[in-house]
C-alpha cells in the first residue's frame, strides 16, 4: 500500500512555550484504518488539527496525497474530512442545508443525489429538514460525519467519533467506517475506547506526551506485546505452592484456591505442561483451567505507563 | 478562484439574514424612519434649510450612512464571530479555500446586506421627504465603498472579539459616536472653528460629506479628499486583515 499521508519531523509548540508535538514521523496507508490512542492531552487532536490546517505547525513537514499542507494546502485539504471531537454544529440550519455547505465550502459542485445517499447511509434522511437543535446527540455527531462526507475525501479523521453515543449507534458507526474503507476511504481515528481500535484498526499508533512512541499493526502488536494469563482453579485450598514449581511466577489466590501464571503468548515453551504435571505429581487435584489474552487495552496502559517511568 | 466555495459562505450569511429579517431588515429600517419622522418632519420642518437643502432632505444621506456603517459592522463581525464562538469555524479553516476567498464570501454578504438596506432606506426615506439625487452614479459608488471598507472593519472586529461585549463595543462606543458627530444630522461649517478642526480627525465625515456631495452636489469637504479617505480606510481595513490571515491571529494557534 502506498502511503497516503506522510508526516516528518512535525513539531508544535505554543506561544506559552507548551511543546503539544515532537518531532513526530508518522506515515498513513493507504485505504486502511489506522486508530491514534492516547491520553488524554498526549497530543492527538493537536497533530490531526495540524494535519487538517487548523494549527500551525512549528516544524517538520505534512503531506497528504502527495501534497505538501502549507504550499499545496488547496489539494491537500480536499482530500480531507474531518470529524472533530466536538459537536458543533449551527443550530438553526437544517441538516440539509449544513450538509450541503459543507460540500459548496470544498468547492464542490451541488450534487443532491450524493447528498441524499450520505444521509441516508446516516440514517439522517428523515431528519434532513429538521434544525439542528432538534437532534440529539447522536444524530448531530451524524451530521458532523455526512459534512465531512460530503466532498467525497480520500481521507477522513474521526477525532473520538464515538464519544458519548450509545452502544448501538457505536456499533452503527464501525459499520460505517468498515464500509467507507471498503470503498477506499484512508481513515484515522483516535478514540479513547481501546475496544474501538481493536475491534476495527488495521494498524495503531499510541502517542504519548507529543510523541509517537508505537506504530505498528494491531495483530503484530497484540502478539508481540501481548501477555497471555493460566488460571488453575484448585479442587481443594492449598496454604504453598510446591518447592518444585519456585521456578515459575507464579501467584496463589488469598483463598488458596486459585493458582494464576502470567506467560508471553510468543514464548515457545511457557512451561504450562510443566506446571500442570507437577501439580498432578504433588496430588494437587483442579477444577478448571483458563487461560486469557491480554487485550489492547493492557498493552496500551502498559505503554503509557513505561514512557511515563522512563520519564 | 474557488467560486463554489466563496458561494457557499455568501449564500450561507445571506440566508442567515433572510432567516433573520426581522432583525436584519425590519429594525433598522423602523428605527431609521424614526430618525425621518422626529428629525425631518417634525423638528425638520422648523429648521432652517442647510446650503439651500431643506433640513429633512439634507440628513437623508447621513441615515444612509449611519445605517450603512453600523450595519456593516455588524453583520461582517457577527458573520465571522458566531462561527468562531460556536466552533464551526474548523469547518472553513479546513477547507481548501484560501483566505482571499474566505473574506470574499463573508465581506461581500456582508456589504450586500447593508447595500439593500441602504437601498431600502433611500426608498423608504422617499415617503418623508422630497429630494432629488444629482450624481447616482456616486452616490451607488460611495454606498458601494463604505459597505465594504466598513464590512473589512466589522470583519476584524468579529476576529479580534472574545466575546459579545467586546463585539458590541466598537459599534456602539466608537462607531455611533463618530457617526452622530460626523455630520449626520448638520454640516460642520455650522460649527465654531476650533471644533470644525477637531471634527476633521473624525473620519466619518469625509464619508458623510462625499455621499451627501452624491446628493445634492455640495459638501463639507472636497469630493476627491472624501473619496481618498474612504480608499485610504478600505486599505487600511483590508491592510489589517490580511495581517490577521498572515498570522493566524486568533484563528490557528
Amino acid at each position: 500500500m502506498t502511503d497516503i499521508i506522510s508526516v516528518q519531523g512535525l513539531e508544535k509548540t505554543y506561544e506559552n512555550g507548551f511543546s503539544a508535538l515532537k518531532n513526530i514521523d508518522l506515515t498513513i496507508k493507504q485505504g486502511e484504518i489506522f486508530a491514534l490512542l492516547g491520553p488524554n492531552g498526549a497530543g492527538k487532536t493537536t497533530l490531526i488539527s495540524t494535519i487538517c490546517g487548523l494549527v500551525n505547525p512549528t516544524k517538520g513537514t505534512v503531506k497528504a496525497g502527495d501534497f505538501d499542507i502549507i504550499s499545496q494546502y488547496k489539494a491537500a485539504r480536499g482530500l480531507i474530512g474531518l470529524v472533530p471531537q466536538e459537536l458543533t454544529t449551527d443550530a438553526f440550519e437544517t441538516v440539509w442545508a449544513t450538509v450541503s455547505f459543507s460540500r459548496g465550502l470544498f468547492g464542490k459542485k451541488p450534487n443532491k443525489a450524493l447528498i441524499e445517499q450520505i444521509l441516508k447511509d446516516l440514517s439522517l434522511w428523515d431528519k434532513r429538514n429538521n434544525q439542528l437543535r432538534q437532534l440529539s446527540g447522536g444524530m448531530k455527531r451524524r451530521v458532523m460525519i455526512a459534512k465531512a462526507l460530503s466532498h467525497e475525501p480520500q481521507i477522513l479523521f474521526l477525532d473520538e467519533p464515538t464519544a458519548g453515543v450509545d452502544v448501538e449507534l457505536r456499533r452503527d458507526m464501525w459499520a460505517l467506517v468498515r464500509k467507507l474503507r471498503d470503498n477506499g476511504v484512508t481513515i484515522i481515528l483516535t478514540t479513547h475506547y481501546i475496544e474501538e481500535a481493536e475491534e476495527m484498526a488495521d494498524r495503531i499508533g499510541v502517542i504519548n506526551g507529543g510523541e509517537i512512541i508505537l506504530v505498528d499493526d494491531k495483530d503484530a502488536l497484540m502478539k508481540r506485546l501481548g501477555r497471555k494469563t493460566l488460571t488453575i482453579s484448585l479442587y481443594k485450598a492449598i496454604e504453598d505452592l510446591p518447592i518444585s514449581l519456585a521456578d515459575y511466577p507464579l501467584q496463589l489466590s488469598d483463598d488458596g484456591l486459585t493458582v494464576s501464571y502470567e506467560f508471553d503468548a510468543q514464548q515457545e515453551h511457557n512451561g504450562i505442561s510443566h506446571i500442570i504435571a507437577n501439580l498432578q505429581a504433588e496430588g494437587i487435584e483442579f477444577t478448571d483451567i483458563q487461560t486469557q489474552e491480554s487485550s489492547l487495552e493492557d498493552i496500551f496502559v502498559n505503554l503509557v505507563h513505561q514512557k511515563d517511568d522512563a520519564a | 478562484m474557488n467560486v463554489h466555495s466563496i458561494a457557499a459562505i455568501y449564500q450561507f450569511e445571506m440566508f442567515r439574514m433572510w432567516r433573520t429579517k426581522l432583525q436584519s431588515i425590519l429594525t433598522p429600517v423602523i428605527s431609521t424612519s424614526l430618525y425621518f419622522v422626529v428629525f425631518g418632519s417634525a423638528i425638520g420642518s422648523r429648521m432652517e434649510d442647510v446650503g439651500g437643502v431643506s433640513y429633512g432632505a439634507f440628513i437623508v444621506p447621513g441615515l444612509i450612512m449611519l445605517t450603512l456603517l453600523t450595519q456593516s459592522i455588524s453583520n461582517a463581525s457577527f458573520g465571522i464571530y458566531f462561527p468562531k464562538f460556536s466552533g464551526t469555524i474548523y469547518e472553513v479553516l479546513s477547507a481548501p479555500i484560501s483566505y482571499v476567498e474566505i473574506v470574499i464570501g463573508y465581506v461581500g454578504a456582508a456589504a450586500t446586506k447593508s447595500i439593500i438596506l441602504g437601498l431600502i432606506i433611500l426608498a423608504t426615506s422617499t415617503l418623508f421627504v422630497d429630494f432629488q439625487i444629482q450624481h447616482p452614479f456616486w452616490m451607488l459608488g460611495f454606498l458601494v465603498l463604505t459597505a465594504v471598507t466598513f464590512s473589512f472593519l466589522g470583519f476584524v472586529i468579529g476576529i479580534w472579539a472574545d466575546g459579545f461585549e467586546k463585539l458590541q463595543i466598537v459599534p456602539l462606543m466608537v462607531v455611533t459616536p463618530l457617526v452622530f458627530l460626523g455630520g449626520t444630522f448638520y454640516s460642520i461649517s455650522m460649527l465654531p472653528s476650533f471644533w470644525q478642526g477637531v471634527t476633521l480627525a473624525n473620519p466619518v465625515v469625509y464619508l458623510v460629506s462625499g455621499f451627501r456631495w452624491s446628493f445634492y452636489g455640495s459638501s463639507d469637504v472636497n469630493i476627491w479628499i472624501s473619496l481618498g479617505m474612504t480608499l485610504g480606510f478600505l486599505a487600511l481595513f483590508i491592510g489589517m486583515t490580511a495581517w490577521i490571515f498572515k498570522t493566524g491571529y486568533k484563528l490557528k494557534p
